[in-house]
């Protein structure tokens, strides 16, 4: 048995607080510790991307870190990604209006996706989109209603709206 | 929890981490963990202690010395894509790096890791191999450096000892007005190649060839410098019929079949790859452009 270790992060704006083992992954520690259900897991080995989520505004693989490895680091999960509970983003009000999901298992990592893409890059070509979501598979949608969406958040986005 | 159970230590500086590794048994190093991460989870690696480098600055970054690009162990494959210095100096090592897993496994994975690793169809050791790249090792014993050709031995095999830690690569620049390509094959962007291929040209002032590198990533079990097709691009002129002619002999390899691809497949892909790659580095060499 290995020894548990005190990890303190900031998880959508809020401080958390827990005392882990250090085997546990940043997605099992999401899911199972904080109950944030909304980052889901596929493969659990790095290849499906439906696990993502933003650490200090980065994209990343939470089934391929470990929840030690985060100590002292902000991360950003769907749950965070509204404006406010219960409401949508701009990004989130584009998947809906392009029939960008369906089944809904890929999307929470889509979109932390496509929101690192978004801040990095306000105005993204297509092919720039469909690059940078080749880390995620959707099996339902065939991508076009994501690259629709992506690219219809991002003009919204640069035309101001919030 | 997939992964079997194991102690963390998260070392801030490189000789705390050679010290634990020099003191602890069955100990892993995990550098960004796009690698280990996935046998960690399928229990094809299990170790007793996980010695994470992330907490250590003096091996992440950046630096030029001289002609010679210094790269930290633990500099992220993301931080080389964007770097501005990488653009223009390096730029076979830019195009190399777009090609490498997604952007969520460029954020936390790390150049260092990838060449530890040593998978033979990544792009990152094929970049030590076509640049004659130098290897930086660390342990409690000491510091030593190790051309590349001698730090790949076989597959996913390399000259690290289990108290050592690959601590930086060292890349000799090209000149200024150097002519590069990159092609590569895969099934889908940022799957490992099935076959890549680059080539390096530095052309004088009579237009011909006076040095060239050519390797290919994906056809054996460590990156391969075709050595033949060099010597033979030296000394001519870059024309349509030279380059085809090295492109052949890149396809004259015996590679590995998987189940990715058949022997003749590879052999036809690297042919193709190669000719484009050499294309691409003739162009740019003879407009004296590097990026």
């Amino acid at each position: 048995m290995s020894a548990k270790r005190q990890i303190s992060v900031e998880v959508n704006g809020a401080p958390r607080q827990a005392e882990i083992e250090p085997r546990l992954t940043l997605a099992d520690f999401l899911r199972h510790t904080l109950d944030l259900t909304g980052t889901h897991v596929g493969c659990e080995h790095g290849v499906c991307g439906a696990c993502t989520v933003l650490i200090d505004g980065r994209s990343a693989r939470s089934c391929l870190t470990f929840a030690v490895q985060v100590d002292g680091r902000a991360l950003t999960t769907i749950e965070g990604l509204g404006p406010a509970p219960g409401m949508l983003g701009v990004l989130q009000e584009a998947f809906q209006r392009h029939h960008a999901l369906q089944c809904g298992f890929c999307t929470p990592g889509m979109l932390t996706t496509l929101t690192e893409l978004l801040n990095d890059n306000p105005d993204p070509t297509e092919d720039e989109v469909r690059e940078v979501i080749t880390g995620n598979l959707c099996r339902c949608t065939g991508y076009s209603g994501i690259v629709a969406a992506a690219l219809d958040a991002a003009r919204r986005l640069r035309e101001g709206e919030a | 929890m997939k992964p079997a159970p194991f102690d963390y230590h998260a070392p801030q500086s490189l000789a705390e981490a050679t010290g634990l590794l020099a003191r602890l048994d069955n100990a892993k190093v995990i550098a960004g963990g796009q690698s280990l991460g996935p046998m960690m989870n399928f229990r094809y690696v299990i170790a007793d202690h996980l010695v994470d480098l992330g907490g250590i600055a003096e091996i992440a970054g950046i630096t030029l010395a001289g002609d010679t690009l210094r790269i930290g162990a633990m500099t992220r494959q993301r931080e080389l894509e964007f770097s501005d210095l990488v653009a223009r100096r390096c730029p076979l090592l830019k195009a190399a790096l777009k090609q490498v897993g997604h952007r969520q496994t460029r954020n936390r994975g790390t150049f260092g890791g990838s060449v530890a690793h040593f998978d033979p169809a990544s792009e990152q050791p094929m970049m030590c191999a076509a640049h004659d790249a130098v290897i930086e090792i660390a342990s409690a014993r000491g510091v030593r450096r190790v051309p590349f050709a001698q730090f790949g031995l076989d597959f996913m095999t390399t000259a690290l000892a289990p108290d050592e830690i690959l601590a930086a690569i060292e890349i000799p620049l090209w000149p200024q007005g150097h002519g590069w390509g990159f092609h590569e094959f895969a099934r889908r962007h940022g799957d490992f190649a099935i076959v890549a291929s680059a080539a390096l040209l530095t052309l004088g002032p009579d237009g011909r060839i006076v040095r060239a590198s050519l390797t290919l990533a994906g056809v054996a079990v460590v990156p391969v410098r075709l050595r033949e097709a060099e010597a033979a691009l030296v000394g001519r002129a870059p024309e349509p019929a030279v380059l085809g002619a090295a492109a052949d002999l890149a396809g004259a390899i015996e590679p590995l079949a998987d189940i990715h691809a058949s022997v003749d497949y590879r052999r036809h892909l690297a042919r193709v790859l190669t000719e484009r790659a050499l294309g691409d580095a003739a162009a740019r060499a003879a407009a004296r452009t590097t990026p």
